[in-house]
């Protein structure tokens, strides 16, 4: 599979959030609003990338009963240094985002890509899948954000068209459940139309 | 790739002691380049903070804690010209979804000249409104000797966010904590007015204030 593929498949094919239906948790947790939705969507990009290049460089020395200790060492790390320079570079995003980043850790697409791809691939290629899944993973999480934002805030990326209240429930978790039922039903009649 | 390597109690023992190890030492090394930009960071949010909610001041927001109801709760006073402008007070309530965490300004009259929210996890588009003019506002030059701090359903004059009457009764709630701490600071203030030594009374005497306007000069 080339280079451009393995970053292509996690955008439709292998998009987590619409087609694998992984790392739901952080998905309606944090799509509140679409800038939500997309810093969320950027932090996990920066820890699966450095996440799967790690795991794919070690893998061969690690023993397998224990390689999922492992893994999640590695990954709490990583989440653990974004939260550190988050704080200190950009404390305003830190402001909205902090309680959702060290959910990463738990994100199962994290450790999903780790066991299913990085520990039998090169580096390159694990990064490359990295890139791929977590900008698939962004792209689904900020137009979740987007729906519900629209739907339930009557705004777009914190620019509000209508004066008022939106559809409150969009905000809130029932919503959330409604919102990504709809964007599946939807993802799936645009490939399937494909013929995948 | 190879096959990851045959399990055994002493290279699984080595295997998870080096990835610890070696984690461990990334995040010291990352913690101690972060550690002073984050206080510099938080010393930026917390005067951002006290510079909104309480009116014109000069030199360094001088910090305090005192102790009320078996809490303790910290506290900035501020000064003009040697006379006292009023506290910054930090104040925190249960809200619906966890702790709402306020700054409350108090002018040297007993009004509270603004609010604004330090922390809160409440409910997006819901009690999260309470950050916005339109609840916070209502805190605005509050004078707890004319009006009644609470909300309209609990017989008050504060106007609760549409269906988030917990979050408003939490602010509310918030804002009478500081009130309360102010008393007790102004209290302690005219108690320990002859004795020069006391916190309070040494930060509105205007002493120190002085030589900062002369640095700043």
């Amino acid at each position: 599979m080339g280079k451009i593929q393995l970053i292509t498949k996690g955008f439709v094919k292998e998009n987590p959030t619409f087609s694998l239906l992984l790392g739901m948790c952080p998905t309606l947790a944090t799509t509140t609003s679409a800038i939500n939705g997309m810093s969320m969507g950027l932090a996990t990009v920066f820890v699966l990338v450095l996440s799967n290049m790690a795991i794919s460089a070690t893998a061969p020395y690690i023993p397998d009963k224990v390689r999922i200790p492992a893994y999640i060492v590695i990954i709490a790390a990583f989440v653990t240094i974004l939260q550190l320079v988050m704080q200190a570079f950009t404390p305003d995003i830190y402001e909205t985002l902090g309680l959702f980043i060290p959910l990463i850790v738990v994100n199962c697409i994290v450790l999903g890509r780790a066991e299913a791809f990085a520990n039998k691939n090169s580096v390159v290629d694990s990064a490359c899948d990295g890139i791929g899944i977590g900008i698939g993973f962004t792209f689904a999480l900020t137009l979740l954000g987007l729906v519900r934002e629209i739907l339930g805030s009557g705004s777009a990326f914190g620019y509000k068209f209508i004066t008022g209240d939106g559809i409150l429930v969009f905000v809130l978790a029932p919503g959330a459940f409604m919102a990504l039922a709809y964007l599946i039903v939807l993802f799936k009649k645009v490939t399937a139309k494909k013929g995948e | 790739m190879t096959m990851a390597v045959k399990s055994s109690f002493k290279n699984m023992t080595l295997c998870l002691f080096s990835v610890c190890l070696v984690s461990s030492a990334l995040l010291a090394a990352v913690y101690a380049v972060t550690k002073e930009p984050i206080e510099v960071a938080n010393q930026a949010k917390t005067n951002n903070a006290i510079a909104q909610v309480v009116p014109e001041f000069e030199g360094d927001p001088v910090p305090g804690t005192i102790e009320v109801g078996g809490k303790e709760y910290s506290y900035y006073a501020v000064s003009k010209a040697g006379q006292p402008v009023g506290y910054a007070i930090t104040s925190s309530s249960t809200g619906y979804g966890g702790a709402l965490v306020l700054m409350v300004g108090m002018t040297a009259d007993r009004v509270v000249y603004n609010t604004t929210v330090l922390s809160q996890s409440e409910t997006p588009g819901l009690g999260a409104k309470c950050v916005e003019p339109d609840f916070a506002d209502q805190f605005k030059s509050f004078n707890p000797a004319e009006k009644k701090l609470s909300v309209k359903k609990d017989g008050g004059d504060i106007d609760a966010i549409t269906a988030s009457t917990i979050t408003s009764r939490a602010y509310a709630k918030a804002v009478e904590t500081a009130i309360a701490v102010y008393d007790a600071i102004t209290a302690a203030g005219t108690a320990d007015v002859e004795s020069v030594s006391g916190a309070t009374p040494e930060s509105v005497s205007g002493q120190p204030v002085e030589d900062e306007n002369q640095e700043i000069k």
